[in-house]
This record gives structure tokens, sequence and C-alpha cells, in this order.
């Protein structure tokens, strides 16, 4: 079997290793418009704050592709696709049959058709990084436009580089699929403490020399300008062959197009009327396609969407369905802005279906597993937010401690036992562990022991 | 002349239970007497849990089985070997060699292991011997060989763990399973699904879902990587293969493990900040992140973190993983497993099987070639193409095997099961042939404690009248067969020290003298006049190249994922009053009263949404069987899992047997289940 692929992105990569881990005997090629290996496009972000090196982004080593028997073609466009002989075309006239073929093209950034656009600098592939950094590195101010996921992340690393930045954004509130207003304006409080200056509900203009002109004809300085407008599938290719187009290329829940020997997955395909922006969504296309054309079983059912952002010292996760009022749903909120954070959970049906997480916090993790799988809820909601406040106990004083508390877990001796050998005359540790053997394995009770006798001992003071 | 209480001296010797073998002296007499021993360096100051301070109530124990059944009912013990060895003989006539299997534990003696595995290989000429330890030591063992080159649970002293500024530990509990290790640690990062015992001691507690410790270790070693805390001049200079293990963690950042894992990126970024910033640090692996079809690899991903952060073979810092059983590392050195020949040699090795074959004086081609894996072995009891009979020392599978309802099956279908034991365990209740034998303070033998030091357990009672040690029962059967064996513990102990010569175990210059003078001996010690190798990697490590490889490894699903009728994961472990199947704990008084019975440890949220009261039965069953328990809530679990110990038949019922393709390791670790009050 001849499968062809366009793309070596995120979603083309992984179907490469996908179908390869599953079939030796597949032919594979792939095709991909930019010059290099592929690389995870998530971790450009870190690049940009300087947290990953460019180096530690290749999710292929140059060698993979003559170890596992795949061709690939990189720094070509396929541009044709022709569905009559089973054959991709490539820019330089070059003709690839398949018999399976796998779009996974992607999507360009968006540019805004504005004056001077040209001016700036989209965030989207490692080429694009390594521009802004240069023009960072000069630089002496930022403007990022565009405060959703990308923009904000953009953002942070430029500041975190010690750019000034000023955040561009035309909604109300930043990163609005995501949040609601309030943690829009939490995140918008946080970024300014990180030298990011935030503008919601304005509309660039023009990109200038020197900066941008706003609509209502303010500037805002500086001397690099980022675009991070969103993006948009590439599906000319699909379109131009045939297929049916929407937002995205059509695929059904094999990820297979109209066409049954063409698939598309990743950000360009377009299932059940979603388009999908993250990674994970394209890996598990990724996979339900290598298991489909290898022959498997596999279906895909749409996936749960958890934003997670990398900007340090900002923790920021939302999951869900985090619009939902107390109308439609069980809504759980605390606010503290003092301190940067918000949480709101969202529940419906017993079951956690949206969440906001902004300020660091030990449950992200818990309410991520949540939110993909399900699970009991605690009946006291509180409970999710600040685990183990109802239940934990004060710390034991010698003097709350039942007699049937146990001190030491190693040999199983309880305050009464330690009582009562005090009571037969021991008046210190050592004294206790002849007897009980209290202290004589971890260790750790040590100070226990040490409270309890001190305690029994004062009593006797007292008493006397 | 002495009076008779002054030549009632006390005797020195270990626990008989974990691999820690905390040194302790008994006083012969009725009772014998426990004593702490302080110049052991495991237990130094004399330490000693519950289990050890109580461990000689076992000697005169009413249930000590003191007369060989046969068919259960008492018989000499000329009856019961002349039986044994006249059934053995003609069911190999019959179905030729390998329709009769051997099965040994960890908890024996290197002497006996070493005994049991030329047994096999040479009176028996069967290929068909595994141990217990497969289910222990196997996953770890295979990433050290294949990091390192050689496999020693700790490579360095466990003192100098006080030396490190930070020791994260990965899946093990050594508050509860060896308590006088906790004094050892200096500050602690545990990784566990569960707030243990060991967790509550820690700084910081990674609590992972069950299973996913694989993909927390790629995120931690990310982290390294991203935040620019590789040792790259170690990298550069001991390893080999950095850069491979570098491109597969670009698909590992740490976001997409905490969706994962459910381990918080601060935490994560904690921990490697505090092991990178350490000037000594030591990574330590146990049964927790081992016991999973992926344990192989989980615990590469574990020893390629050490790497990155340049521990291994440095003095004060490095990787080890914590054994469990008492000789649980010398059992797994010495040939009682399927792949194996004394001095950690692998049987396929031509040189390996000369060597052997040499000390023992047969031809190397007489020599059975590699058999079945403990599980394996197990499944393919009483089949067509499976061993019809099988001789079991020191352990007790109808407890401790996953799948534990199949492996019983399997056992009954036997056409002979012979089981040596000091007590009528579950599975000796199931054999044709029960023969009694001693236990540790009754005989002398050697042990290997995790820190690979070779230790002396010395003879301090006789024991009861009928019972022989096992080196006696393999001499008995093996007289039987046409071989001479030897039984003495000494002689059996020279002739392993020759047959270990030039092995990556090497005992050659180990003696009972040396042992006693030198409070033991770490491998390897090839000759005499060697002071064996406390840190073996100090200058190089075991590989062709003397550089320790990274291994490239990725994160897979548990086997088996929880789904709607089995919608919560089960994970299994230990308690601190009971050791392993509990054929010897749960006999003992205080133990059981300290740890009564089964029980289920569950989250508030699960029970309140299943209904389910503190101290309530609870049914929990999965694919596989069901177990019962009493329900112990507590917010120590994570929500989606529950928790039962191993030490009493029921909770291997439920676990699952898909094995590690590279150890043989059964998933004990996770499975799915579901839960309901039994009212």
């Amino acid at each position: 079997m001849r499968i062809v692929v366009v793309g070596n992105g995120m979603a083309g990569s992984r179907f490469v290793s996908e179908v390869r881990a599953r079939s030796k005997e597949a032919r594979i090629t792939v095709f991909g418009a930019e010059p290099w290996q592929p690389y995870n496009r998530v971790l450009l972000s870190n690049v940009l704050a300087g947290s990953s090196g460019p180096d530690q982004v290749r999710l292929l080593d140059p060698a993979w592709y003559a170890e596992h028997g795949v061709r690939a073609v990189l720094g070509c466009r396929v541009e044709q696709i022709d569905r009559d002989t089973q054959a991709v075309i490539t820019e330089d006239g070059r003709r690839e049959p398949y018999d399976v073929l796998v779009l996974a093209t992607g999507s360009d950034p968006i540019v805004p058709p504005i004056p001077g656009v040209e001016r700036a600098v989209p965030f989207r592939t490692l080429d694009d990084c390594r521009r802004i950094l240069a023009a960072a590195e000069n630089g002496s101010r930022a403007v990022v436009v565009g405060g959703g996921l990308l923009g904000v992340e953009a953002a942070r690393g430029l500041a975190g580089r010690g750019l000034p930045v000023t955040l561009l954004h035309l909604a109300g509130h930043l990163m609005e699929r995501q949040l609601d207003p309030e943690a829009g304006l939490v995140l918008s409080e946080t970024l300014a403490g990180l030298g990011i200056e935030v503008r919601t509900g304005v509309q660039v203009s023009e990109v200038l020399p020197a900066g941008v002109r706003l609509a209502g004809g303010e500037v805002v300085g500086g001397d690099l300008v980022v675009l991070a407008c969103g993006v948009r599938p590439v599906t000319a290719l699909a379109a131009q062959a045939g297929l049916e187009v929407r937002q995205g290329v059509v695929v059904d829940d094999e990820m297979r197009t109209d066409d049954p020997s063409i698939f598309a997955i990743g950000e360009c395909a377009e299932h059940d009327g979603t388009v999908y922006g993250l990674v994970a969504p394209a890996w598990e296309q990724a996979e339900v396609a290598a298991t489909v054309i290898t022959g498997g079983k596999a279906l895909y059912r749409g996936s749960r969407l958890v934003t997670r952002l990398k900007a340090r010292s900002v923790e920021l996760a939302a999951m869900g369905e985090t619009h939902l009022t107390e109308e439609q749903a069980e809504v759980v909120r605390f606010s503290h802005r003092a301190r940067g954070t918000y949480r709101k959970l969202v529940i419906r049906d017993g079951r956690l279906v949206g969440a906001i997480l902004l300020g660091e916090s030990d449950v992200v993790g818990t309410l991520t597993h949540l939110f993909d799988r399900g699970g009991p809820l605690p009946g006291d909601r509180a409970d999710l937010l600040f685990p183990g406040l109802a239940g934990r106990a004060v710390a034991d004083s010698p003097v709350r401690m039942p007699d049937s508390a146990k001190v030491c877990h190693c040999n199983n001796v309880t305050k009464g036992q330690i009582r009562a050998c005090w009571e037969a005359g021991a008046r210190d540790v050592a004294g206790v562990a002849a007897a009980t053997r209290a202290t004589t394995g971890c260790g750790t009770c040590k100070d226990a022991v040490e409270g309890i006798v001190g305690w029994l001992c004062e009593q006797e003071g007292v008493s006397a | 002349m002495k009076s008779p209480e002054s030549s009632i001296e006390p005797v020195k010797t270990h626990c008989p239970y974990c691999a820690l073998q905390c040194g302790m002296t008994l006083t012969p007499g009725a009772p014998v007497v426990v004593g702490p021993r302080d110049d052991v360096p495991a237990n130094a100051g004399g330490a000693l849990c519950q289990k050890g301070w109580t461990a000689a109530e076992l000697l005169t124990h009413r249930d000590r089985l003191t007369t060989p059944l046969l068919h259960g009912e008492p018989a000499s013990w000329g009856e019961a070997l002349d039986y044994v060895a006249g059934r053995l003989r003609a069911l190999r006539a019959e179905h030729g060699p390998d329709s009769v299997a051997v099965f040994g534990g960890g908890g024996l003696t290197n002497e006996k292991a070493y005994q049991l595995g030329k047994f096999a290989r040479v009176a028996l000429g069967t290929s068909q011997i595994d141990y217990n330890g497969r289910f222990c030591m196997s996953s770890a063992a295979a990433a050290s060989i294949r990091a390192f080159g050689m496999d020693r649970g700790l490579p360095f002293p466990v003192t100098d763990l006080a030396q490190a500024e930070v020791v994260l530990m990965a899946g093990a509990n050594v508050a509860e399973t060896m308590p006088p290790f906790v004094r050892h640690l200096p500050r602690l990062i545990v990784i566990d699904p569960r707030r243990t015992a060991t967790a509550r001691l820690a700084w910081l507690h990674l609590q992972p879902a069950p299973g996913t410790d694989l993909a927390l270790a790629l995120g931690l070693l990310h982290l390294v990587i991203a935040e620019g805390l590789l040792d790259k001049g170690y990298i550069a200079e001991r390893t080999t293969g950095f850069e491979a293990v570098r491109t597969s963690l670009a698909s590992w950042w740490p976001e997409r493990v905490e969706r994962v894992t459910g381990v918080p990126v601060a935490r994560m970024r904690q921990a490697v900040h505090a092991l990178a910033g350490a000037a000594k640090a030591v990574v330590l692996t146990g049964r927790g992140v081992e016991q999973h079809a992926k344990g192989t690899d989980t615990v590469t991903a574990f020893i390629n973190l050490a790497l990155a952060l340049g521990l291994p073979g440095r003095p004060g810092s490095g990787y080890g993983c914590l054994t469990g059983q008492g000789n649980g590392q010398g059992g797994r050195e010495h040939g009682q497993k399927a792949d194996q020949l004394p001095g950690y040699r692998k049987i396929d090795d031509p040189a390996a099987r000369e060597h052997v074959a040499a000390v023992w004086g047969v031809r190397p081609e007489d020599l059975p070639g590699p058999g079945r894996s403990a599980y394996e072995l197990l499944q393919a009891l009483g089949t067509p193409e499976g061993p019809r009979a099988l001789l079991l020392f020191g352990s007790n599978p109808v407890v401790s095997a996953p799948r534990s309802l199949a492996v019983a099956e399997r056992l009954r279908s036997l056409d002979l099961l012979v089981v040596s034991d000091l007590v009528m365990s579950e599975t000796a209740a199931l054999a044709d042939v029960v023969l009694p034998t001693t236990q540790w303070a009754e005989e002398t033998g050697t042990m290997t404690n995790l820190e690979g030091r070779v230790l002396l357990r010395r003879k301090a009672a006789e024991p009861p009248p009928g019972v022989r040690s096992d080196l006696q029962i393999i001499q008995g059967l093996a007289v039987r067969l046409g071989h001479r064996f030897a039984a003495e513990p000494r002689e059996v102990f020279d002739e392993l020290r020759r047959a270990s010569a030039g092995g990556i175990a090497d005992y050659s210059g180990i003696t009972y003298e040396r042992i006693e003078a030198e409070t033991g001996v770490f491998w390897p010690c090839p000759s005499p006049g060697h002071p064996g190798t406390p840190r073996p990697f100090l200058d190089s490590f075991a590989t062709p190249d003397g550089r320790a490889r990274f291994v490239p490894v990725e994160h897979r699903a548990p086997a088996e994922e929880t789904s709607e009728d089995y919608p919560v994961y089960l994970t299994t472990g230990r308690v601190l009053a009971q050791y392993q199947s509990g054929a010897q704990t749960r006999r003992i008084g205080p133990l059981v009263e300290a740890a009564p019975e089964s029980f289920v440890e569950l989250h508030p949220s699960l029970a309140a949404h299943l209904e389910i009261d503190a101290g309530d039965r609870v049914r929990v069953t999965s694919r596989r069987g069901s177990a019962e328990g009493v329900a112990r809530i507590t917010d120590a679990i994570r929500p989606d899992t529950v928790f039962m110990p191993f030490h009493w038949e029921g909770a291997n019922r439920l676990t699952n047997p898909a094995l590690d393709p590279t150890s043989r390791m059964p998933e004990f670790k996770v499975c799915a289940v579901r839960l309901e009050a039994v009212r």
C-alpha cells in the first residue's frame, strides 16, 4: 500500500509514526512545505520565552526516516491532487501516486488586510519564531496584536526577555473563547504585573514603521509587531480537488473525506462541525486514521478541550464549557483578584463539564482528570477547589489525642500504651522505647513520644 | 566449667523479612529472644520494626509443619521423598524433562537459590524454572542492565543516602515496608498515587494517576532540559545515546504530562529544581512504578532522569532500586531465574554455559536453555504443552500471583505438586506432597541485601524434630535421581563461589569468615584479597564501553483502562505489619492485632457516590474475579483509585497478568475494577 501524506507538522508526523508502529509494509511518502524535520509547534512559545532551545522542539531525529523506511520530501509544496489517477503533483511538477492520501495541511496564520501589515511578523512557524527573536534582540518595545492563547504566550515570552510589551485585543477581554470576563480581567492584571500592558476592545487599523495605529487614530509605539490573530485551515488543495470543504475539510468518524481514499487530520479537518486548533485532538485523529488505514477499527468521537497556557508565572488552565451560566448549570466560583486567583467550576448532571483555574493551584491535575474521565464529585463542591479543607484534623496535641491513637506505626504503639508505660515508671523516650519499642522503627515518632512523655510529666507536676 | 546461663550467647544474625536485612541478635532459649544489633549499617542504632521484633514467635508456632504430608496424610521422609522421586522419574520418562518445573523464591538464601537452579538443570534437566522475584525485581533489573550493564539494587552503601541533599523516591512506601530505612533519608520527594506514610514524611509529594509514572518521568526530564539543568559535561563523558532521548522528549512537554498524570506542572518544576540544585541527589524506584506491563521502560525513564542530572557513579549520588524480598538481590543472581546461570550469567551465553557446566561436572550441551518466565510458567502448568509437575520452594503463588484464581486452577490440574514450607500456606494446601522445612533462625546461609552486601544469617535455634532444610530436601531428591548434591550451607556456598567466578555477580572472594569479620562484603569480589565493591560505578559502568546508556522510551496507557463497567483503578501494595503473602506474619499475634484483615481504601467522594460507609464490607470485582475487604475511607487516595493490600488471598484475584515485554513482570499495580457494598 502506498500512503502519501501532505503536511509534516504535528498531525502529519504523528500520523507517520503511528502508521509505522502498526505496519512495517506500508510505503510512506510525506511532503513537508517547511524545509526541516517536524517540530513541536506547541513549544514555540517556550522558544520565544527562552525556556526551550530551537534544538529542543524537534519531534524526529533526521535519521528516523531512513531507519523506518519513510520517504520524506521536505521543503516541497504539493500543488494539486489528481483524484482520477490517484496522484499528487508537487510545485516542481513531480507526480506521486497514492493508494491512500492523508491531508495534514494544518492552518495558516490570519493576517488582517490592513496597510503596512507586511511590517508585522506572524507567530506560527519556527522561522517566524527566529525572525521575532532576531527583532527582539535589538528592539526596545513590542506590540502583540491578538490576545488569544498564542498572543498571550508570545507577549509573556517577549516580556520575559526584558522587552516592554503592549498586548492589543479586539474583544472585550483576553482569551474570550476560553475565559469569562472576570477571568479575562484577572489575567490582564496578572500580565500587567509582568510588564505587559493589555488593551482590550481595540482594533488595529495600520501597522506603522514604529508601532501600530488604532481605529480611533491613537498610535501605540513598538519596533516589533507580532501578529497572533488566529489561524485559518489550509483547505485550498482539497477544495480544488472537489472534496467537501466547509470551515475545514469535512471528514467522518474514520477521518475520511468524501473520497474514500483521502483522509484529513489535524487543523485542516472539520469533524462534526468542529475544527480543532489544539494538538491533543490532532494526535487523537492521527491515531484513528493510522488505525483505520492499516486495517484496524477506530472511530473519532470528538475531543474534550483543555487549554493550558504555557507562560512563566501565569498558571492558567481552561477546559470545556466555561461560559455556561447559573441558569444552565451548577457554577462554583472563587475569586481573589489581589492574588491573581480565579477559579470557576461548571457542573452539569453531577459531572464536571468546564473549569477555569487561574493562579497556582494543586487541583489543576485532579480537575483535568475529572473533566477528561468523569468520576464522582464530592457533595461539598468546595472540596474540589480546596481539597482536604473539610476533613483535615488539626495538629494532634497530646492533650486532645485519644488513648487509642496510634503514635508509633512501626511498632503499633498507642498513646494509651505510652501512658501505661509512663504510669509504670518510664520518664523518658528511652524508657518508653525499652518497654513498648516505640521509636525503634523509622524513628519519626520520636518527637511525638517526647511530647506525650513531657505532657504526662507536666500533668504530674500540676497535680502534685 | 561455665554455668548454663553464661553459655547462652546471643547469636548475631539478620531479620527474616525484607531486603534491608536489619541486623539482630537472637538469644537461644524458650522463647528465643530478639535483640537489636547496632553494628549493621542498614539499621544502625539497632532499629527494628514490629515484624523484626516479633520474628521469633514463628519458631515455635503451633502451625509449624513437622512431618511430611503425602496426599494429606503424615508420611515418613523416606516415603515422601521416594514418592516424589518416583513420580518425577516416571513423568520425565513419559513426557520429557520439561514436564517437571521448579518455582523458587526471593526469600531463599543464596545457597538455596543456587542449589535450586543447579537441581533443575542438572538433576531434573528441565528448563522450566523461575521464581517469585520475577514479580518483584525483574523490571528494575532489566532497566539497570540496559543502562549500566549490571543490576545491583543500590550500587552504593545505604548510608550514602544521608549524604545526599535530596532523594526522589518513585513508587516505594519504605515507612511501611522497611521502616528503619527511613532513618537514612534526607529531604524526600515521593511519587505515589497514594499519600502513604512515606509521602507524609516527604518535602514534596507528586500524586500521579496509577499507570502514569512513565509519563511523569518523561515530563520531569523534559523540564530538566527546558530549564537548562542538564549536566552536559557528565553526559558527554560518561554516557551515550542522549540525543535520541532528547528528541523523544519533545512530545512530552509538561502541560501534556500534567493532563496525563494529574501532577501540576508547578510541582514537577519544583521537583526538578530541587534535584538539580542539590550537590548530591539520588533517584530511587520501587515496585509501585516497576510492577507494570511497561515497568522496564518506566525505570529506564527514571534512570534517564538520573543520568541527565549526572547522578549515577558519583559519590553520594546515584540511581538505585529498592529490593523487596529478604534475598531479592542474591535470589536474582544465582540461577533460579529462567534465563540465568550463577554469577548473574546468561544461560544462552556459550562461555557462561561452559564455565558453569565445568563446575557442575556436566557437558555444556547437556544444560537446558532458557525456560518460561514465572507467570507464563504458572499459566502453562497442567496444559498439554506445559509441565505436569511442580516443585515449589519459598513461595505462595495462590496469594501472590496475578489473576490468582486461574493460577490456583493450574496448580490443581498438575499431576504432582510438591511444596516445601514451614506452615500450611494457601499453596501448600493444594499440594500432593508437603515437605516441612526449617526457617531462618534454624539454619545458616548467606543473604545479599538491597545494597548488594553479602550477609551471613547464623543458625540460632534447633529446628523442631522432623523438619529438614531445603538443602537437605534437594539433596534427598537428587540422590534418588542419581546425583550427589551437598546439603551443608558452607559447602554449597563454596561451590557457588566457584560457579559465580568471573561472572557479573562474582562472589569468589567472599567467605563466611570474611562476612563475619567485615559485617558483610559487597559483590563483585573476585578474589580473597579483593576488598569487595561498595560503589561499582565510580570509574566506569559495566557496559562494553564503560558508559551508561540513555534509552528513549515512550509512555503508554495501562494495559487495562477504566470503563463503564469497571470505572475505578485498583492499585495494590503492602502494610507495615504484614509481609508478602502473609504465610509468616498472618500467624504472629501482635502483627495480626496491628493488621487483622484485608481492606479497601477509598476516597470520601467515591465512597459517598457508592454509598459505602467506613467499616462496610466491600466487594471489588475485576474482569478476573472478586475479592472482599473492609472499607477504609481516606482522602489519602485519589478519587479514581482504590487500594488493597496483597498480604491476604483475594487482592490478586483481581490483578492483571499483562506482562512487560522485556522483564515479563505482570501489571500488579493497576487494573480496572468496580465496587459495591456487601450488605
